[in-house]
């Protein structure tokens, strides 16, 4: 045989990704492309782009094919398969193989006048320049269809100034991948988006009156008088020439084929959305290719088959996300519900909740790339940490599929990263990852974080060590001032990362007041003078207040001082008081009086113990079972002071009703009948977390010193401004771990941690009576060093509601409404 | 030139602010090897006259000064922002005269320098 001949009918997304391949694989058969369309293959995905101003050259995917002949314009009419022969209205074109990639049309319901000028479909590019067209001037449009296709089409015709109408058959949007509750949170977010959306709702005869459309619908007087009318109502395979020569079709259209994508007829194939395979249509690009791959290794005399299909979509409606992945249903669901933000998120399980079947996001499509590539595999995080923070670590195994448009796994993107990709844009270039709808991107920025691409643990550019290993170093060979520390194991002057850290390390490691001689240099600003700085270079001072129990007379006193020195007072959510607008030279003068009246730092400004919040307990509340309130003072009095790795909270609550909320802490206590229950590693802040239970119905004593080897354990390994709670994550082993260490003491540290907790509670000394006690640790405390009584001319204050406020605070105030909804569980 | 203070009371490795008689905000640097540097006290992405209360360091060798309040990191040298390359700070000159502070109330380099962008940095704040 001198050359095998192949004929392609249609050169869409899918005719033209096998063209590609089978140039590639082999590239010995002589290839004649029929394609109807008058341009080549153009990213059909993307089609929308075309109205945001993206032109018809640029969706183009045309690429140089040696050896392919594509004639454009020139449709298929009839297959000859005695004659082994396509017919076009120009001629014959005989193969030896034929690969039908005709796609799907879109579908119009049989409404009277959908035949009108103004009815139009949403497929291809001249379908885009004639709705276009179509809207100049004119105000209002109507899309049959509430899926994926009709929210993409209405998106358009918003975009296009239109009014915009959805007209849904089913009785929620995207029925087809949400269940109600998704299908109604979505619907909000698209009427925000000013489209109109009536569900329940078909379109039953269209009529021309004076330039305009009027459809009338199935429900009672409900009619639509419109400009244009555009069906997005869902496709049907072009079957049409493999029907008429007697190949196989599906009894809902397709042209069935085998999963070596083989029609009836051994020499015709069928790929894409036209083909059946084993009988299912698929309405995606992604199995498409697959089907694509499938065929040019058959061609090239291999045996691919169709793996199965990944029909996880994600919606591309700017400001909505809506995402859907592997099962509709199953067994178990977990959802999430807030209606507030519009967050709606189901994840669907095996039976032992151990297995990730499939999902839905609305409103949050964060996690999608994460979630779906977990699918068949364990589930990969706490939903609502989930969708607080898209970056949980990705535990995913090798086999997981990342970049579903390219069927890429993890183990091929590793090893791209182990051959030397070193970011994204090499990855796309050498796996195909990220190439398609995009939405895998974030995914290979984590896995090359996760292979190697070095995420450093180093302090900063001036210590290679991690926070622990400095703290070990400080530790062994006592060293005490940061510039033997850099001079020995560093580089540089420092910076305001190291500096810090190290003046914590020293701190915890009970290296005396914190503004002794070159200590006083390292400080951040807050430590430097003991007071947190406000945005406008005022301060704010916090007096320890422990457990939330105070006398009238102190109340009286913080009172007084804050009428006297003007300060701004509020009551914090760490059960304490706080006065802000306090100047710099007024800080000794006012903690002049608060220690005078018996008041100590409360370490606001500092990483270190804040607040030990305590209910009412036994004193008073008839279901206390535990005296939390003594309990709550006891720990915050002998763990004041601490410095740490991140600032430390603590709560004690009276019984299991939580009402101070221990749960939410570093380490939480929690009254029972029979002593105390203790937990770890919780906080509240950026991402919030519960803290787990360590020890259960522990006497004090046991209590206390559990949680003296928590707290030095954390001190001595944790990194710079990691919480408990991630520091508890990143033991290998977790909880279970940390309990063998502080509890079973595994490692036999116990001791020594007893040991550093006994010497810090030994030399705890109020820090600002130290400073007041020291001349000169009061000279630094100064507006200006040539104007010491000067105040700093440039601050100025506004009374709003009685207090005084920076100037311009209440400008602030107009930045917008504050959505007040609290994520609710369902 | 206008004198502020004895040099001894600056301390090393740290800042402070001197209020000029025409109202300007300096911000005053003595590092731990004894040398000077004069700055604008105001921190240009907040309008609050803090700089004299930032932690100096180094960055690739370039002294330095970070914002205590959103951290930006500002070069002692040439007042450039080293996170911000659209901002920079005042430069003051600034001497020792027979033990005494002296910082000049002209601005000896301001605004923008063309120099190559500084390294980037990708660090987590507070
Ligand atoms: C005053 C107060 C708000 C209030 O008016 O109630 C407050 C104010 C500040 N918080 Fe807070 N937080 C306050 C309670 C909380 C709480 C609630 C609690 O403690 O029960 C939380 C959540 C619980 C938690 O921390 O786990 C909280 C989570 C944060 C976070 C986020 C921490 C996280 O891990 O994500 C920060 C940022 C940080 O520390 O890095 C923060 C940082 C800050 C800072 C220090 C911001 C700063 O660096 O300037 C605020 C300045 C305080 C000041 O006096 O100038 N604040 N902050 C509360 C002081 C409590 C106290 O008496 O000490
Ligand atoms: C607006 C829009 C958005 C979409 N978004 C997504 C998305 O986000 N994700 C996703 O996976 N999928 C999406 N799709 C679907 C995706 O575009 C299709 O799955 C994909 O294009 C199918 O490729 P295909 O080659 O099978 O069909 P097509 O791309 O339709 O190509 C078929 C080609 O064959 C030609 N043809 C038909 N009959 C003949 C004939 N007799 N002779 C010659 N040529 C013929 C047609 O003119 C056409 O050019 C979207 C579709 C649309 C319309
Ligand atoms: S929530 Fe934010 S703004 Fe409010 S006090 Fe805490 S840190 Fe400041
Ligand atoms: S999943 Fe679409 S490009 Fe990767």
């Amino acid at each position: 045989m001198s050359s095998k001949r192949l004929a392609v009918v249609g050169d869409g997304m899918v005719g033209r990704r096998f063209l590609e391949a089978i140039v590639e694989r082999d590239p010995s058969w002589e290839v004649t492309v029929l394609a109807e369309e008058p341009r080549p293959a153009y990213d059909r995905v993307r089609l929308s782009a075309f109205f945001d101003g993206v032109s018809a050259e640029e969706l183009s995917l045309a690429t140089e094919l040696p050896g392919v002949d594509v004639r454009l314009g020139e449709a298929a009419t009839a297959i000859d398969r005695a004659a082994r022969a396509v017919r076009t209205e120009r001629g014959e074109y005989p193969y030896d193989k034929l690969v039908l990639a005709t796609g799907s049309a879109a579908f119009v319901p049989p409404v009277e006048g959908a035949d009108l000028e103004g009815v139009f479909v949403y497929r291809t590019i001249e379908d885009l320049e004639a709705i276009k067209a179509r809207a100049q001037g004119r105000r209002h449009g109507v899309v049959v269809g509430g899926g994926l296709l009709g929210l993409e089409a209405a998106n358009a015709l918003r975009l296009l100034g239109l009014e915009t109408q959805i007209v849904e058959f089913a009785p929620w949007l995207m029925a087809r991948q949400l269940d109600e509750a998704g299908g109604g949170v979505l619907r909000r977010h698209i009427e925000r988006l000013g489209i109109d959306v009536a569900c329940s709702t078909g379109g039953t005869k269209i009529s021309a009156a004076s330039g305009r459309l009027r459809m009338e619908t199935n429900v009672e007087g409900l009619a639509f008088d419109t400009d244009l009318i555009v069906f997005a109502a869902g496709v049907r395979p072009r079957d049409q020439l493999a029907r008429e020569c007697g190949i196989d079709v599906g009894e809902r259209g397709g042209v069935i084929t085998d999963t070596a994508c083989q029609t009836s007829d051994p020499d015709v194939y069928a790929i894409g959305e036209v083909a059946a395979m084993e009988g299912v249509c698929y309405g995606l690009v992604a199995p498409g290719y697959t089907m694509a791959e499938v065929v040019a290794d058959r061609l090239a005399g291999g045996e691919a088959t169709f793996p199965g299909a990944d029909l996880s979509t994600k919606l591309k409606l700017l400001g909505v996300d809506v995402a859907q992945f592997g099962a509709m249903d199953g067994p178990l669901a977990t959802t999430y519900l807030d209606p507030a933000e519009g967050v709606y998120a189901k994840l669907i399980l095996s039976d032992d909740a151990r297995t990730l079947l499939g999902g839905m996001l609305v409103g949050n499509a964060e996690p999608y790339p994460l979630l779906r590539a977990s699918v068949g595999g364990p589930v990969p995080a706490q939903l609502a940490d989930l969708l607080s923070s898209g970056e949980v670590q990705a535990g995913l195994p090798d086999g997981a599929q990342v970049c579903s448009c390219n069927a890429v796994t993890k183990g091929d993107i590793m090893g791209a990263i182990h051959e030397g990709c070193t970011d994204v844009g090499a990855l796309k270039d050498c796996t195909r990852a990220g190439t398609g709808c995009g939405s895998c991107v974030p995914m290979l920025k984590q896995l090359l974080a996760e292979g190697g691409v070095e995420v450093s643990t180093s302090v900063c550019e001036h210590f290679t060590q991690s926070r622990a290993e400095l703290f070990d170093i400080v530790k062994v060979t006592g060293i005490t001032t940061f510039s033997e520390l850099i001079a020995r194991y560093g580089v540089g002057a420092g910076c305001d990362l190291c500096k810090p850290a190290v003046a914590s390390i020293l701190a915890s490691l009970g290296g005396g007041h914190i503004l002794d001689g070159e200590q006083a240099a390292l400080q951040d600003t807050n430590d430097h003078f003991l007071a947190n700085l406000q945005r406008n270079g005022t301060y704010s001072v916090v007096p320890r207040i422990p457990g939330g129990e105070i006398t009238p007379e102190k109340l009286i006193v913080i009172g007084e001082v804050a009428r006297d020195f003007g300060l701004y007072t509020k009551i914090t959510g760490g059960q304490r008081i706080d006065m802000f607008g306090a100047r710099v030279e007024d800080l000794p003068k006012i903690w002049r009086r608060l220690v005078d009246a018996g008041f100590e730092s409360g370490h606001a400004y500092g990483k270190a113990l804040r607040t030990v919040k305590s209910c009412v307990g036994t004193d008073w509340c008839r279901y206390g079972v535990q005296d939390s309130v003594k309990m709550a003072i006891d720990l915050e009095l002998r763990y004041r002071g601490l410095r740490s790795p991140h600032k430390l909270k603590s709560a004690v609550s009276g019984c299991a009703r939580e009402c101070a909320e221990a749960r939410s802490k570093d380490f939480g206590v929690i009254g029972t009948e029979n002593g105390w229950n203790l937990y770890v590693g919780g906080n509240g802040g950026f991402t919030p977390r519960h803290a787990d239970l360590l020890l259960a119905d522990v006497d004090a004593e046991t209590l206390v010193r559990t949680i003296d080897r928590f707290l030095m354990f954390y001190i001595s390994t944790a990194d710079r401004l990691q919480r408990t709670s991630k520091w508890v994550e990143s033991l290998e082993g977790g909880i279970d771990y940390l309990r063998e260490v502080i509890v079973d003491d595994r490692l036999g540290i116990c001791d020594e941690l007893d040991a550093l907790m006994a010497s810090h509670v030994e030399h705890y000394a109020d820090e600002w009576k130290g400073v007041l006690d020291d001349p000169e640790k009061l000279q630094r405390f100064v507006s200006f060093v040539n104007a010491p009584e000067t105040p700093d001319p440039s601050i100025e204050f506004e009374t709003v509601r009685g207090q005084r406020f920076p100037a311009g605070t209440t400008e602030r105030s107009h930045t917008g409404p504050v959505l007040l909804g609290t994520p609710e569980r369902k | 030139m206008e004198a502020i203070c004895a040099f001894d009371r600056l301390v090393p490795g740290r800042g402070a602010a001197a209020l000029l008689a025409d109202g300007t905000q300096i911000a005053v640097f003595r590092l731990p090897d004894d040398s000077l540097f004069a700055l604008s006290n105001r921190d240009p992405f907040t309008g609050a006259h803090v700089m004299s209360r930032g932690i100096v360091g180094d960055r690739g060798g370039e002294p330095t000064v970070a914002s205590p309040l959103l951290k930006q990191v500002f070069s002692l040298k040439t007042g450039r922002c080293l996170d911000d390359e659209d901002t920079a700070l005042e430069v003051f000159a600034v001497e020792v005269v027979d033990g005494e502070v002296r910082v000049g109330a002209d601005v000896r380099a301001a605004v923008l320098w063309p120099e190559p962008p500084p390294r980037r940095h990708s660090r987590t704040r507070e």
